[in-house]
């Protein structure tokens, strides 16, 4: 069981950004000597410690749990939100994923309704204010019946955890040509409607929280399903039917009244 | 005293027959009340818990029926500061907002949705009794006082207990998925130190789950108007205004810019301090700085060396690390904890080892309760294992979780069913499959039992100021049983504070504090003054450098074994540390921006400071409790209470010399159950 202490030598290209309105630039550093279990943010610890050793400004990027559940890391590595691994969070990355010699290039999650703060961190309080909008039962503390009063079945209750394991880190908006939210908003529509708890605002949720999605800038949906190739909890894009579905028969009975 | 009567009774009550019932039955009447000390050296100095007088059972009921109420219309006249959002802080935000009050809810994250509630794996407690093995409130009561070795308080556990039902109808109702049975039905699983299965569970995400269920509510009240959330900003002082606490100065994590907020109340919900050791599964943003803050604007630091070391974490692999990850106690269901009995196997591949040359040393020494043995004693036993030289992987430091058995027994799919999601986080970081072969895992910091020292009101000795959740001292003694932490979060948030708060807020006029007010002025200054200092230094080393070099001092000195002479040697260390870091530190950039560096670097400044009041406390308890390890006061690994001596909350104030803080002492009165040894044998 012996761990492998091998090490990597990388030429890395870091996204720096002063702030929302500043103009950014690829940043060249030689990272040598990195353990291939350290995880891809404690590759990127080693390199800011160098930068503040030396003077300089490290590379301002978010991250908090180190995971793979809150949500707050991001980062596009090579091209891919969360990097080349399927169903992991840049915090569940680890270098040896990678070969000694390679050139990485790290960026942003880029949407113009995550516009970035600095270098690599964004700001994704939209996703935030689509939840206001519906994302939840109206349940009053203390107005609740007993838990067992109603029964949900098995395959709806397990369907309905596996749409609400979304972290709501955005990769889905940094993959989309068209930075839709569709996978966002679906997976917590499919969620709550699923249940018998959300059935009374199901109508209403659909509508509300695709007409925020609109009015933060995010775009529209053309079924190109980037967002589930990328999604670390592999949040499925069969949701986004379902969420039309929803919506369309919404937006009927808001018409008919 | 009697001491090993009482848990005679895990076995007993294996077989609950009636002869044996009657048989133990005294042991929680009051016949035994003279076995009680009451000498009077054990007077408490500090301010009464508040609890009402009476039969247990009844005491939160009538405390509700007695508390203040502010009526529906002059509720909105009241601003209540909640500080995280948490478990804790964000159910609280939601259920006072629902009340009518004017919430203001902060959070250094970029949404309340990623709070380190988000992490919690295994499951939430509650005394359903849903599957008919004999659970009820007194029962979850009993074993929490237990389990946290007999150093929490009765009264506030049992209303936890009481609570805990209603948390369960609650998050169901907002649409939280647990886990239910093919008759659509609540599904159960058992957790350490408890002989039934009462743990509600999403997977191994439960903290995810719920956690989202009160973001969901915080955002139905956000958007009503009820709740203004302040995200990516930190609190950085607590504000008093004679001597109530009324506000707090925070900082825009985003600009940089320095503000107060007035209110007529503080909830600090901002979780533990586990972070002090650096290596730890808190999030990396997880710090101590508004609990210190307070502290050392007046409020009383309770049990701090009460730390919870959690046995299963995946074990360190470089000097890089930068985190611990959990991997979650409900594994020990159908997990096998062994090591190797001869020294010389530890390096050989762990399938090439005989079953007789294994040693699964919890099913050894704790029969009754084997690999589900509470988490203190868990962690220490793997500990034993490693100090005797049979520890595997690098350095030793680890020991076997065996899924084998149970995949033979129950089928892979059934296994992956259970722990999927941790099977594949085990994978992410270590390379290896643990279908295939057992995991390696190691005790690592894990949550606080410590914390602001609050009453049964969940107010802390500043008027005003009340503590909730990992926050405060209150429920979980000397050591947290595990799917207990996210139980008292939710219990504090959705039931507590809103019933008990209004007895503050019935005694102050609303409102009649502002930001423009010196006292806010004064702090304002204060912090300002400190980050400018942070930012002046322009040593030599990173704030990172200082917390490692500080966290693996807590860790050798002060974690899972303690001795005088080691915290003596820390509490030496660390203000030189400390004086280092205030002469050689370096934080780059500016104040006026998004600076994490800046962020972190007040951050390990206060985990300095805090570190010394941590050992101070471990070396002031003269025994061995809970998570609490005095390596002079044991009996042969297991820890010797000393009730005599030490059965007191040990309330901290601040001076104003860090090396000489002044202790409180608030004596445990238990009415209802008696002092008796832990043994899970």
């Amino acid at each position: 069981m012996a761990v492998q202490k091998n090490s990597l030598d990388l030429t890395l290209k870091i996204w720096r950004q002063a702030g929302p309105d500043a103009a950014g630039r690829f940043e060249t550093h030689e990272a040598k000597g990195i353990p291939d279990s350290a995880s891809f943010l404690e590759m990127l610890d080693i390199v800011n410690e160098r930068i503040i050793t030396e003077g300089g400004e490290p590379v301002a990027f978010d991250h908090d749990c180190r995971e793979g559940i809150c949500g707050m890391c991001s980062l596009v590595i090579n091209g891919m939100p969360h990097g080349p691994n399927r169903g992991v969070t840049t915090c569940q990355l680890h270098m040896r994923s990678f070969r000694s010699g390679d050139t990485i290039w790290i960026e942003p999650f880029r949407a113009n309704a995550f516009p970035v703060i600095r270098d690599l961190a964004v700001d994704r309080r939209a996703f935030d204010r689509i939840v206001q909008a519906g994302g939840y039962v109206s349940v009053r503390t203390g107005s609740a019946p007993e838990a067992n009063g109603l029964p949900v079945a098995k395959q709806d209750a397990d369907a309905a955890f596996a749409a609400a394991a979304c972290i709501g880190c955005g990769a889905c908006v940094a993959a989309c040509k068209n930075a839709s939210a569709m996978l966002f908003v679906s997976a917590k529509v499919t969620h709550l409607n699923l249940l018998p708890q959300g059935k009374p605002e199901a109508q209403k949720r659909a509508l509300s929280m695709v007409r925020a999605m609109d009015a933060e800038g995010f775009g529209n949906c053309t079924n190109q399903y980037e967002c589930e190739a990328v999604c670390p909890k592999s949040i499925s894009a069969d949701y986004i039917r379902k969420l039309n579905r929803d919506y369309r028969n919404s937006s009927l009975a808001d018409i008919a009244g | 005293m009697e001491k090993i009567q009482v848990w005679v009774s895990d076995v007993v009550l294996l077989q609950p027959d009636r002869a044996v019932l009657r048989k133990i039955k005294p042991m929680f009447s009051d016949s035994e009340a003279e076995a009680r000390i009451t000498d009077s050296r054990r007077r408490s100095d500090t301010p009464p818990d508040g609890a009402p007088s009476g039969p247990l059972a009844s005491k939160w009921t009538r405390h509700k029926d007695t508390s203040k109420l502010i009526s529906p219309a002059n509720r909105r006249k009241y601003t209540i500061i909640v500080v995280g959002s948490g478990l804790a802080g964000a159910s609280a935000a939601a259920t006072l907002s629902e009340q009518g009050y004017n919430v203001k809810c902060f959070c250094y994250q970029d949404s309340p949705r990623r709070a380190h509630s988000i992490a919690a794996q295994g499951g939430i407690n509650a005394a359903k009794n849903y599957q008919n093995d004999g659970d009820s409130v007194y029962r979850l009561f009993y074993e929490t006082i237990k389990g946290g070795d007999f150093r929490a308080r009765e009264a506030n556990v049992y209303r936890l207990a009481e609570v805990s039902a209603s948390i369960i109808d609650q998050c169901v109702a907002q649409g939280v998925p647990f886990a239910r049975e093919y008759g659509g039905l609540l599904a159960n699983r058992s957790f350490g130190g408890t002989q039934v299965s009462r743990t509600f569970y999403a997977a191994g995400q439960t903290g995810q789950q719920l956690l989202l269920g009160a973001y969901q509510s915080l955002s139905k009240e956000i958007a009503k108007g009820g709740v203004t959330m302040y995200a990516r900003t930190e609190m950085l002082d607590l504000v008093t205004v004679e001597g109530h606490a009324k506000g707090v100065v925070v900082r825009d994590m985003v600009t940089g810019k320095i503000s107060s907020h007035a209110g007529d109340a503080v909830l600090l919900c901002t979780g533990g301090y586990g972070n002090v050791f650096y290596l730890s599964t808190n999030a990396k943003g997880c710090n101590v700085t508004s609990t210190w803050r307070a502290h050392k604007r007046g409020a009383w630091f309770a049990n701090p060396c009460y730390t919870q070391i959690h046995p299963t974490c995946i074990p360190v692999s470089g000097a890089y690390q930068s985190k611990l990850t959990l991997m979650s106690e409900s594994l020990r269901n159908d997990g096998r904890c062994w090591v190797p009995k001869r020294k010389e196997d530890c390096g050989k591949p762990p399938g090439s080892i005989a079953e007789e040359d294994r040693d699964y040393y919890l099913e050894r020494k704790y029969p009754s309760f084997g690999n589900l043995a509470p988490r203190d004693i868990a962690s220490r036993s793997a500990k034993e294992q490693c100090d005797d030289g049979r520890g595997v992987g690098p350095g030793g430091l680890g020991v076997y979780l065996d899924f084998a058995d149970s995949i033979k027994r129950l089928g892979r799919k059934a296994i992956e069913e259970r722990y999927g999601n941790l099977f594949q986080m085990y994978e992410q970081i270590t390379g290896e499959n643990a279908y295939e072969q057992p995991m390696r895992i190691f005790p690592a910091v894990h949550y606080t039992m410590g914390g602001l020292w609050v009453d049964y009101n969940l107010m802390s000795n500043i008027p005003g100021l009340h503590v909730l959740g990992e926050a405060n001292f209150s429920d979980h003694g000397a050591n947290r049983l595990g799917a207990s932490a996210l139980m008292q979060g939710l219990a504090d948030g959705y039931f507590v504070i809103p019933a008990t708060l209004p007895n503050y807020l019935a005694t102050q006029k609303p409102g009649v504090v502002s930001e423009r007010d010196a006292d806010f002025k004064r702090v304002e200054a204060d912090v300002n003054e400190r980050t400018s200092k942070l930012l002046s230094i322009n040593g030599k080393r990173s704030a990172d450098s200082f917390h490692r070099e500080l966290g693996l001092l807590i860790w050798d000195k002060c974690g899972m074994a303690r001795t005088k002479e080691g915290l003596t040697e820390a509490l030496r260390k660390i203000p030189a540390l400390r004086e280092e870091f205030w002469s050689n530190l370096r934080v780059p950039g500016s104040g006026d921006q998004f600076n994490p560096q800046l962020a972190l670097a007040g951050r390990v400044a206060d985990f300095l400071e805090f570190g010394e009041l941590l050992c101070n406390d471990a070396l002031q308890r003269e025994e061995s409790c809970g998570g609490h390890f005095r390596s002079e006061h044991q009996d042969e690994g297991e820890a010797r209470r000393d009730d005599d001596q030490f059965s007191y909350v040990a309330a901290w104030e601040y001076t104003g010399d860090l090396a000489r803080p002044k202790l409180h002492k608030e004596w445990l009165e238990y009415e209802e159950v008696h002092f008796s040894t832990r043994s899970y044998r």
